[in-house]
């Protein structure tokens, strides 16, 4: 056997191992999960909290959907920071592919390799550029390589055509990546999953089935009441009271875009530079652009709020 | 010993049951859905049922839409109590003055406890076994919580100020929200004593509503259409992206052998370069013929906004709405214009629909459409008629169709009546069905697969 095979093995020595060792879980009850995601400053829900739970029990990976700006990406570092995991974020987007998502050959570096041993058989020079120190992991791959614990954010699923949910697939359900030069990596350690999505396409079922599904809506008053303090510390008690209830109203109309957490969060900085102490129709006239985002909006919320003519 | 196994039988019983009534309502579950629910109990525990609740949920469920039949069915098969509040029946009056009071803290659990007892109270009806049951539209027809609202929000005032406050003038919605919210607590209540006596897998099947998507449009109540509305923003952006892919494969065309062949003339025969097929850039156009009359007008309401939302689509769309005569009302639809909710009543009031009578005649406005706006329908033209093609025994105008489909590049019918019912009484859905494709649309969830097939790229 000649020497550069000899080196083979321990290119990826956890592929030998055992996969699926059970490692100890993330946190020990519910209540757990919300103390812990609160003290990085992540309010969470009821129901998310006991997702999140329940993902890291059961090692499945999370389906977050939800509308625009009610911290589904958040959530996801909000874990990493509790778990002290190192963030691995995937964006998708129309065209994204393998080479993007999975791993790529550094072409550039092999041809300089070819071109450098010009004395060696081609089967030697095989060896090597397929090799690790030519592959260029893209985040699927470095999420399941390595024994450090990783959290894998896959950010606005929705937005990757359907080829790439045929690659989660492999992914998600036994952590291995198959490259075809270097045999099947799996995982010695399985990352903590969240996918999330805007509903813009209907996932398939396949990768539903192999998720938890977690929809994060609107928070009750009282737990926006919690966030707006917590982002907003300045403003006064009466007035964040104030601010969630009219949010609240306008998210019971019927209008094109209702505003989400971060509008109300955006509207609470706006009210305090503003120097507002109590909310009146000055005030809330002058600052309707911060939180709808659409002219007829502007107008429905008016007639509704009773406002005279903006 | 053997009682424990029992109650780990009997819970492994409920979840397939609950799992069963789920799929009953067209929820698809797998078994090893079903196995993490169970490993999700097991992790969680049952000494509360809220967890219990958003874990089984979280296993169990796919997507947004099935969440309001998951939490009925989920109150039916693990419910907060079993029998009656331990509190006799209490007087009706005396109920009214604590639910408002309760109303005006805004105590959810102290709502819930009053739902109780309230159903135990005045809900209960007949008196041999068999008949008798709990009826939530009896308890809400005697304690008449909407009546509650000027009371409390006297209450809320007195307690909080003046009045003057800015937020005040979101009391009233604040309280009919509350008192909505405790219709639907006492719904539930009457639902879990039914079903402690008819047996819970029945009353899971049958009394439990179906999601909006599944509702039957001509047997949709005004809260489910305002319901269905809601979607029709999320459900045009799914549409719009699946067009686009659909678009996009279309582009990259197929092989046009002829052009490949004469090519393949100057590498000796051998075709070195595929040709593809060029596409003629199309600009799709839409007319849209609706039925506005009637019970057929929450369909028509309800894809006339759909199609107005997927506009940016195409070049041009144009909707006409008819009873027996015709009118066109793509104006009333504009963006800025189109308040989905007084939609229906704008059309009616605005635009020309009737003439001698009120009930609805397809061949007269087929007629009057081929004859005024005729223009309209050309080769790059799809049309949609939507309606029940129930024409009071009327002359059908067939020919009037059949100049219209041959006009247009592609004419579709969509029927809101289920294909069983085409054809009987004054139905003349089959000879219409001759000409044109004519496909059953019964619920939003039907709509949307059909306008993803059929509209045009």
């Amino acid at each position: 056997m000649n020497k550069r095979l000899d080196r083979k093995p321990d290119l990826f020595p956890h592929t030998f191992h055992e996969p699926d060792q059970p490692e100890a879980p993330l946190f020990t009850s519910v209540d757990d999960v919300s103390a812990r995601l609160a003290e990085t400053g992540y309010l969470a829900s009821p129901a998310v909290a006991t997702t999140v739970f329940l993902a890291d029990r059961l090692g499945k990976p999370l389906l977050v959907e939800g509308p625009a700006g009610v911290g589904k990406t958040e959530l996801a570092k909000a874990v990493a920071e509790v778990a002290g995991a190192r963030l691995v974020r995937l964006q998708c987007y129309e065209g994204v592919d393998e080479s993007r998502a999975l791993y790529e050959w550094n072409h550039a570096k092999q041809l300089l390799r070819i071109s450098a041993g010009r004395d060696e058989t081609w089967d030697e020079a095989r060896t090597d550029i397929f090799s690790e120190e030519f592959l260029l992991p893209r985040p699927l791959l470095t999420a399941i390589r390595g024994d450090d614990p990783k959290v894998l954010l896959i950010d606005e699923t929705d937005k990757a055509d359907v080829e790439v949910e045929g690659l989660l697939l492999e992914v998600l359900s036994d952590f291995q990546v198959t490259v075809p030069e270097l045999g099947t990596v799996t995982a010695t350690r399985r990352p903590f999953v969240v996918l999330t999505s805007n509903a813009s396409r209907e996932l398939s079922e396949a990768l539903r089935r192999r998720c938890l599904f977690l929809h994060i809506g609107f928070p009750d008053e009282e737990l926006e009441r919690r966030i707006v303090r917590l982002k907003v510390p300045g403003l006064t008690e009466a007035l964040t009271e104030s601010v969630v209830r009219v949010v609240g109203a306008l998210r019971a109309m019927d209008l094109r875009k209702v505003p989400s957490v971060a509008e109300t969060i955006d509207w609470a900085r706006t009210l305090l530079a503003l120097g507002a102490d109590t909310l009146d129709e000055q005030v809330v006239r002058d600052s309707l652009g911060v939180i709808l985002k659409h002219q007829d909006d502007i107008q429905k919320a008016a007639a509704k709020l009773d406002l005279d003519a903006l | 010993m053997s009682t424990g196994a029992d109650a780990l039988a009997d819970l492994a019983d409920r979840l397939t049951g609950l799992v069963g009534a789920l799929r009953a309502h067209g929820v698809r579950i797998g078994t090893g859905e079903t196995v993490d629910a169970g490993r999700a109990i097991e992790a969680l525990g049952l000494a509360e049922r809220e967890p219990l609740r958003e874990g089984l949920a979280a296993t169990l469920l796919h997507g947004t839409g099935q969440r309001a039949v998951f939490d009925q069915v989920f109150d039916l098969y693990f419910p907060r109590g079993t029998g009656g509040p331990g509190t006799g029946p209490g007087d009706r009056d005396e109920l009214r003055e604590r639910l408002a009071a309760a109303l005006a803290d805004d105590d959810t659990a102290l709502l819930r406890q009053l739902a109780a007892e309230a159903v135990n109270g005045l809900g209960g009806y007949g008196s041999s076994p068999g008949s008798d049951g709990w009826s939530s539209y009896q308890t809400l027809d005697r304690l008449r919580p909407q009546t509650l609202l000027a009371r409390v929000r006297a209450d809320v005032r007195a307690r909080d100020g003046s009045g003057a406050e800015f937020t005040d003038r979101l009391l009233d919605d604040e309280i009919r929200r509350r008192i909505e919210a405790f219709r639907g607590m006492v719904a539930a209540e009457a639902r879990r004593r039914v079903a402690e006596r008819r047996g819970r897998d029945e009353i899971a099947r049958r009394a439990v509503a179906p999601s909006a998507d599944r509702v039957d449009f001509l047997f949709a109540g005004r809260d489910q259409l305002t319901e269905l509305r809601r979607t029709v923003q999320p459900l045009a952006r799914k549409l719009a992206t699946r067009l686009a892919a659909r678009r996009r494969r279309a582009a990259r065309g197929t092989i046009d052998l002829r052009r490949t062949l004469r090519g393949s003339l100057s590498t000796g025969g051998v075709p070195m370069r595929p040709v593809l097929r060029r596409r003629r850039p199309v600009r799709p156009e839409l007319v849209l013929l609706c039925d506005v009359s009637g019970s057929v007008s929450g369909f028509s309401d309800f894809t006339m906004l759909l199609v107005q939302a997927l506009h940016d689509q195409f070049s041009k769309v144009r909707v006409f709405a008819f009873v027996n005569r015709i009118d066109e009302v793509t104006g009333l639809l504009e963006h800025g214009r189109a308040d989905p909710e007084g939609l229906g009543a704008r059309i009616r009031a605005e635009a020309t629909l009737t003439g001698w009578h009120g009930s609805s005649d397809y061949g007269m406005a087929l007629g009057e459409f081929a004859e005024r706006y005729g223009a309209a329908v050309g080769p790059r033209t799809t049309v949609f008629v939507l309606g029940d093609a129930r024409t009071n025994n009327l002359d059908p105008n067939v020919a009037a169709v059949r100049n219209l489909a041959r006009q247009a590049r592609r004419f579709y019918w969509l029927n809101p009546e289920q294909r069983s019912l085409w054809g009987t009484g004054d139905s003349a859905a089959p000879d219409y069905a001759e000409l044109v494709e004519m496909h059953e649309c019964r619920t939003a969830r039907q709509l949307s697969g059909l306008i993803a097939r059929l509209l045009p790229v």
